[in-house]
């Protein structure tokens, strides 16, 4: 996956709480078997309103989604993550996260920046006076800076390096793949196969 | 210090360890269907990676698949590739598959703990995030995206923060007429959509305790509409009657063996919780939902909510919206609320218990003028022991429609769907905008509650008819 120190580009705030994966990416668009062509599904029946924030032109091309609490709840979908990458953006900033959606984006790179619902809605406020506005995310120094707001991100060290250094999990684990043997050969006999 | 049931079994699938790093968790189980695996596979094709243990993975075909006839090739050609991309895949990497017109065929979260697959102490994995449901046997079992998906079947394993504990118990008895899809939909209203994040949940109490298995994976299904990735209840008499002689249950000596591990899974009386709830049952009725997220429910006693009344501005303006999208008046009761389609199914209320449940209400009553109802078994299995108990001849007599084995309505991935401005009540477990359906509007209920509302038109429990 693409590494990811540090970004900057512009916001677009998303003042709506419990945005879940049916709302980010529809169900009509999980029949794909491939990895592509989900940013035509991001939000799709939002953006049928022509008001939906994404449709509106100053925040073309924007890269940081500024959402409202438990942001990603609901299905465990990870073409939400695809759809919302696809699009364009690389940080999602929201004060909670639902878990799946929280992890599928640190497998993909997007980042998932969990920030006080106070600051997130001033970042919000900043976007909407002033949709050219930029922000940054600092990954390596665990940090936002939006104009006068500086906010601090808590993000455990071992995804922070794994996000940095855009490794791939599988092949991380397979280095331990003798732990893995020993543990198969005590597990209990006991334990059911599916064959 | 004593341990949780949840940490016990995380703890004895540690593969490894170590300062800095995230553990490594042995999986038991890895179910697998059509939507979140075929790009994991893809994957593993292009890495020339094999599946490290087929013989602990079983697929099937459960959202894309069509409840009028599961023989026909499925119409929607997009629908059609993803299942057929599905058995391509199964057949490759040597993959057990119940596809559509197997006997074996169903929801993945049913045939699971049907084939006795699902037992004590076992950490289960699905890319679906209702794979909570398998906690109801004191698995740890949880939902995963589809990277995740790849890195098991390469790997058997996860990374794994430890999750924080949290305790839900619900003390006493639940009154007669209320269920275990009511007790959830308090249960998420009380701590909200996002309470139970990063934390596995402990259902534990006297009304736990009473709940049948069907019941069990009622509750710990809908976890995640908590924000818990998991849910799990200790395994119990319950359990183990449920488990013997299913067809992948321990035998013989072996049975004795694991019942005496089984019985070992219970949260040690000095374990201490991240977060604990207290519940009292026999203050619950049936309970409904008037909203577009699953923690936005309230008794059935009761009308739609004021947004005015909400101090929190976040939870009005959601409400505020909720109500325009479902089109309800504040203070409306919600009795009053009419409902065009009825469905019952999904792997939240797909099981015989609840096809049983609804049979009794419609039990010589029809289902009201203009109302549709679809009755989807969760698995063929359950399908046929319904019809060899009678259920979907007293379904049909109702005039509610008898279909085959699928997610069905739960999703809006198959044929079965709510068209825009439609109202459900629905035994499924979300209510999101558009979940059913684009701009369908769900209500989410128990299957007695939807019984009853098929036969009234209305949102009424089976005491009122």
């Amino acid at each position: 996956m693409e590494k990811f120190v540090t970004h900057t580009g512009r916001a677009v705030p998303l003042r709506r709480s419990n945005v879940d994966t049916d709302q980010i990416i529809p169900a009509v668009w999980l029949k794909q078997v491939s990895r592509t062509g989900f940013d035509k599904g991001l939000f799709s029946s939002w953006r049928e309103d022509p008001d939906f924030v994404l449709n509106r032109p100053e925040y073309d091309g924007a890269s940081v989604l500024v959402a409202g609490p438990d942001f990603g709840t609901g299905s465990s979908r990870e073409h939400a993550v695809w759809a919302l990458q696809q699009y364009g953006f690389r940080v999602v900033v929201a004060p909670r996260f639902g878990d799946i959606f929280r992890n599928n984006a640190t497998k993909m790179g997007l980042l998932p920046v969990v920030l006080p619902a106070r600051t997130v809605e001033a970042i919000q406020a900043r976007a909407e006076r002033d949709p050219s506005a930029e922000i940054t995310v600092d990954l390596e120094n665990r940090e936002v800076r939006a104009g006068d707001v500086v906010a601090p991100f808590e993000i455990d060290d071992y995804t922070r390096w794994r996000l940095m250094e855009g490794l791939d999990d599988i092949g991380l684990t397979l280095r331990h793949a003798d732990e893995i043997t020993a543990f198969e050969e005590r597990r209990p006999a006991l334990l059911p196969t599916t064959v | 210090m004593g341990r949780t049931l949840a940490e016990k079994v995380y703890d004895a699938h540690v593969v490894r360890r170590a300062e800095g790093e995230p553990d490594l968790l042995y999986i038991d189980l890895h179910l697998v269907h059509e939507v979140t695996s075929p790009q994991a596979f893809d994957g593993l094709r292009m890495a020339g990676r094999p599946v490290r243990r087929p013989d602990l993975t079983i697929a099937t075909e459960d959202h894309n698949v069509p409840t009028t006839d599961l023989l026909a090739p499925i119409a929607d050609p997009v629908s059609r590739t993803q299942v057929e991309t599905l058995r391509k895949n199964c057949a490759e990497f040597g993959i057990r598959l119940h596809p559509m017109g197997d006997d074996g065929q169903g929801i993945v979260h049913v045939i699971g703990p049907q084939l006795g697959l699902t037992q004590p102490g076992m950490t289960v994995v699905c890319g679906d995030s209702h794979t909570s449901t398998h906690g109801a046997f004191g698995a740890l079992a949880h939902g995963i995206g589809t990277s995740e998906v790849e890195h098991v079947l390469a790997t058997q394993t996860l990374p794994q923060v430890k999750p924080k504990m949290m305790a839900v118990t619900v003390n006493g008895s639940l009154p007669a007429g209320v269920t275990a899809k009511d007790l959830i939909l308090a249960i998420i209203a009380r701590i909200g959509t996002g309470g139970g994040q990063g934390h596995i949940i402990e259902y534990r109490g006297q009304a736990i305790r009473e709940l049948s298995m069907e019941g069990r994976m009622t509750v710990c299904n809908m976890s995640i509409e908590a924000g818990a990735r998991a849910g799990m209840i200790a395994p119990d008499e319950t359990t183990f009657a449920y488990l013997k002689g299913r067809p992948h249950a321990p035998q013989g000596e072996a049975w004795d063996e694991a019942v005496e591990y089984w019985k070992s899974l219970r949260t040690d009386d000095d374990a201490v919780f991240d977060k604990e709830v207290v519940i009292d049952a026999s203050e619950l009725t049936p309970f409904v939902t008037w909203g577009t997220n699953p923690g936005q429910g309230l008794p059935l006693g009761e009308s739609v909510p004021d947004p005015a009344d909400l101090a929190d501005p976040t939870e009005r303006q959601a409400a505020e919206r909720a109500l325009r999208y479902m089109g309800l008046t504040a203070g409306t009761p919600l009795r009053d609320i009419a409902v065009d389609t009825v469905f019952v199914g999904s792997c939240t209320n797909g099981r015989i218990e609840d096809l049983r449940a609804v049979a009794d209400v419609l039990s010589g009553r029809t289902v009201a003028d203009g109302v549709r109802m679809l009755v989807v078994p969760g698995s063929m299995e359950v399908k046929k022991q319904a019809e060899a108990e009678g259920l979907d001849a007293v379904i049909r007599a109702a005039g509610a429609e008898w279909r085959e084995a699928g997610c069905s309505m739960c999703l809006a991935m198959n044929p079965d769907k709510l068209t825009p401005g439609e109202r459900s009540a629905s035994t499924s477990n979300r209510n999101f905008e558009g979940r059913q359906g684009p701009g369908g509007r769900t209500h989410l209920v128990s299957p007695a509650v939807a019984a009853a509302t098929a036969v009234t038109g209305r949102l009424a429990a089976p005491a009122d008819l």
